[in-house]
């Protein structure tokens, strides 16, 4: 059952992925983008990770996919116009990819065994009650600092999106 | 006893003039310049009476110069009978000339020009270093004062810097006595490497133990550095041209002190030689070779300081001869008379010059015995000094140079007494070419000197005439030097004596009896004339075989390989390819996001195939 | 056969960061540049969890969690930044912002 439920999900989060790089309309891509998202968070479920799971339907798909829709229908951004060239991703671009996707596949199945496995509740410490223990006491500083972070972002973006005001 | 004052007042002259004579008047210029070698002559004096017989030396040790591991070496000044001598010779006749420059340079342009306080700025300096040389306690500071006579040469004969043949006269003696100082140098190396040290005590004290060998091979190297210094064979050659200074530089520095430097220093380095009688040998052929060389020469000179000048290096030859043979102080005799008269020689020179307002051939002279009677008299008491007639000084030194070489080999004492015949004879026929006769000259106002050359010229005539009375030096320096066993041989004496009267004698038959006969004489030997007038081509030759290929092969290869090709080459080879390799580098800067990334990613496979060879992914 | 096993959740994470080093290589549009930015940061969370599956903790979940934030606060620094080069160079083309060349 979780077998087929992985290999559901993660046929649906590949085909999006390359939804996402092939499509030329920007909105074509975040969609699959949304698709892609989605079918991680089954994913995280099946990992156990209840709270990851629902923050990333909420916080990513909900938010940040939102945020990039927004721009996009802002700077009404067009089908892509093939233009400019680059000799190295020409040459090599594909070729590293197949390198770099080879080597980590190839490492990783060395690496993992197959007796390890995944199954659906086998492991039950993603609850938001571990998550938000772990959280305020080993994390907090950096949970503080990402605070932080998110204040800088926003004046960032305030101030990087305002009108001159002369 | 201050030993250090007698070097520095003339330093403090040099620099006091050297800085401020610019704006000094001429006369508070000749004050200091003067004033500073008087005194300096006055405490020589006072130091001298105060040591006592001077029988054991006396030192002064002032700082450590060098410190270096076992090796030391200190600036110590020591004085014993013969640096006694020597300091009377340099700070006495060193005075006189520079009374007598007080006149004959007293029309010097001023300051931009030849410079009057320029000039003795410098002779003040020389002095300076003169008398460290004679100082000296050790080697090395003999060495400083060596060197630091030889610059004072150059800057004297290259005084005239606006004339191209005084400054190449000037580069040929440094230049030339720069290979002696290689060879003295390497002799002071050795020396180092053989006793430990280059003090004269340390030194003198451990040569007999040293082997023979290795004592001849210093004693070679420092013929060298002598050969170089006193112009003997066959670095002699700068001294001719060296007259092209002025006159009071030709009698202090070429004539009385810095020429006799090397004799000093073998005179010196006496155990070292006593043990090494290869090396004595040596000295006493090349003394003879370069004395009776240079005399064949001086026949023919039509300059009268040129004649002079090679009569220096003939003279400076006997002095050689005596040390050669073992007779030092018969050496050192010979270097006292000899600046006495040799001095007055080119003083009276001097004199006659100026009364010709710049006249230096001898062909255009003539009958000046009536003109400028006192200039005649003073040159003739050298005249008399010099060609070795009984009882004047140069008698005395002469003979007992000639006495020893007999008693040492006797083939030295017949070439020698031949050399004095024709040292007679050249001195005599440029007396006579000069004084007697008729005038064959243009000038019209021919004035004697006035008194401040003139008294300086007087002093040295009697010196000259009973300087082989009042000074017996072979006696005072008796007790330093080995003695030898010699014998008064009146027949021997009699023999040079008459040699002298021979030269004499046919020099006035050729110049003032017969005087065409000269003439003929010298076109009827045309080769052998030639020969002669034109100094054997010795000049000529060493600059076919040594100037030339070495300014040649500096050029080509030196130069234009190694200089420009090489170095230059590495230097611009090295910022060149820098630049190519930016250039390149340059390209990778394409300003495309997508090409950075894709180096970010082929970066990225190269790590984690490194790790995966280096075994680190586990 | 009703266990996954973990390689290939990790191989899936690889094949998604791939992807989206592909699109952030061949795509023009700084828009979907940055959808491939994401997308390659999606998959790393999915590293991220799986390793903690399999260590037993809940460190991964945490990862994840500021991976997300930062995400997100880096999307909307980004994105203002699009819109002022937009405003200032009247193209969306990666190849066209090139003022850094050489």
């Amino acid at each position: 059952m979780d077998v087929v439920l992985f290999l559901i999900f993660a046929i649906i989060a590949v085909v999006a992925a390359i939804n996402v790089v092939v499509q030329t309309h920007p909105i074509s891509s975040a969609i699959s983008l949304i698709g892609v998202m989605g079918s991680l968070a089954v994913l995280y479920l099946l990992l156990g990770a209840e709270f990851i799971a629902a923050a990333q339907v909420i916080v990513y798909a909900g938010a940040v996919m939102v945020l990039f829709i927004f721009v996009i229908m802002l700077l009404n951004a067009g089908t892509e116009i093939k233009r400019g060239r680059s000799l190295m991703v020409q040459l090599l671009g594909v070729p590293l990819l197949i390198a770099f996707l080879g080597l980590v596949a190839y490492f990783v199945e060395r690496i993992y065994p197959q007796s390890v496995g995944v199954r659906f509740g086998g492991f039950t410490g993603g609850t938001a009650q571990a998550v938000g223990r772990a959280l305020f006491t080993t994390y907090l500083l950096p949970f503080e600092v990402t605070s932080l972070l998110i204040l800088i972002a926003i004046i960032g973006a305030i101030v990087l999106g305002r009108k001159e005001m002369d | 006893m201050q030993l250090w004052l007698i070097p520095i007042l003339p330093l403090a002259g040099f620099l006091i003039n050297g800085l401020f004579g610019r704006r000094f008047s001429k006369g508070l210029v000749s004050v200091f310049a003067v004033g500073s070698v008087v005194l300096s002559f006055a405490w020589v004096l006072k130091t001298v009476l105060a040591l006592g017989d001077l029988n054991t030396a006396y030192s002064e040790h002032y700082f450590t110069w060098i410190q270096s591991g076992a090796f030391t070496v200190n600036c110590d000044f020591s004085i014993d009978r013969l640096t006694a001598v020597m300091l009377f010779v340099v700070t006495g006749i060193g005075s006189l000339i520079h009374i007598y420059s007080v006149g004959y340079m007293a029309h010097e342009h001023g300051p931009n020009h030849g410079g009057y306080y320029r000039f003795m700025a410098y002779l003040n300096l020389f002095m300076f270093f003169m008398l460290v040389l004679v100082l000296a306690a050790n080697y090395l500071v003999l060495f400083v004062g060596w060197e630091g006579v030889g610059l004072c040469s150059y800057l004297l004969i290259g005084f005239y810097f606006t004339k191209k043949f005084a400054t190449d006269a000037g580069n040929k003696a440094f230049i030339v006595n720069r290979i002696g100082d290689f060879g003295f140098s390497l002799a002071m190396f050795y020396i180092v490497k053989t006793f430990g040290s280059l003090d004269f005590g340390t030194v003198f004290s451990r040569a007999p133990g040293v082997s023979e060998g290795v004592l001849t091979l210093i004693g070679l190297l420092l013929l060298v550095g002598a050969t170089g210094k006193s112009a003997q064979i066959p670095l002699y050659v700068w001294l001719p041209d060296a007259m092209a200074g002025p006159t009071p530089v030709s009698a202090l520095i070429h004539a009385a002190t810095m020429v006799t430097a090397g004799v000093y220093m073998t005179a010196r380095s006496w155990v070292i030689y006593t043990h090494a009688p290869a090396a004595m040998e040596t000295i006493a052929v090349i003394g003879i070779a370069t004395a009776f060389f240079a005399a064949t020469i001086g026949i023919a000179q039509n300059d009268i300081k040129k004649v002079f000048a090679y009569s220096t290096v003939s003279q400076l030859g006997y002095m050689f001869v005596g040390v050669g043979v073992g007779a030092f102080s018969a050496g050192i005799y010979h270097l006292v008379t000899h600046a006495f008269f040799k001095a007055l020689l080119f003083l009276g020179s001097g004199a006659v010059i100026h009364s010709l307002s710049g006249e230096q051939d001898l062909r255009n002279m003539g009958g000046l015995r009536k003109k400028i009677p006192w200039t005649f008299w003073t040159m003739a008491c050298a005249w008399v000094a010099i060609s070795g007639i009984p009882p004047f000084s140069g008698f005395f030194s002469k003979d007992a140079i000639l006495l020893a070489a007999y008693h040492h080999a006797p083939w030295i004492y017949w070439l020698g007494t031949l050399t004095a015949g024709i040292t007679a004879f050249y001195v005599s026929r440029a007396m006579f070419l000069a004084f007697f006769g008729d005038y064959r000259g243009h000038e019209h106002h021919i004035h004697e000197s006035p008194p401040v050359m003139m008294v300086p010229l007087t002093i040295l005539a009697l010196l000259s005439l009973g300087g082989g009375f009042l000074f017996k030096i072979p006696t005072f320096l008796g007790t330093l030097f080995p003695s030898l066993e010699e014998s008064e041989d009146f027949t021997l004496m009699a023999i040079s004596v008459a040699a002298g009267f021979l030269g004499i004698f046919i020099a006035y038959f050729m110049y003032v009896a017969r005087p065409a006969m000269a003439d003929s004489i010298a076109s009827s030997l045309k080769g052998l004339y030639t020969l002669v007038y034109n100094k054997y081509f010795v000049d000529e030759l060493y600059d076919a075989t040594v100037v030339k290929p070495v300014v040649e092969g500096s050029r080509a290869v030196l130069w234009k390989v190694v200089d420009v090709g090489v170095i230059d080459g590495v230097a611009n080879g090295i910022g060149s390819r820098s630049r190519d390799i930016g250039g390149v580098l340059r390209l990778l800067q394409s300003g495309n996001i997508r090409s950075y990334a894709a180096w970010v990613l082929a970066g990225s496979v190269a790590v984690i195939v490194a790790l995966g060879v280096a075994g680190g992914l586990r | 056969m009703a266990e996954v096993p973990i390689s290939w959740f990790l191989t899936l994470s690889a094949v998604l960061f791939a992807l989206g080093v592909a699109g952030f290589l061949f795509r023009r549009s700084i828009i979907t540049v940055f959808m491939s930015i994401e997308l390659m940061l999606n998959a790393v969370n999915l590293s991220f969890v799986t390793f903690s599956y399999q260590l037993k903790q809940v460190s991964g979940h945490l990862f994840t969690f500021f991976v997300m934030v930062v995400a997100a606060a880096e999307a909307a620094v980004g994105l203002a930044i699009i819109l002022t080069v937009f405003k200032n160079r009247s193209t969306l083309n990666i190849d066209d912002v090139d003022s850094m060349k050489n």
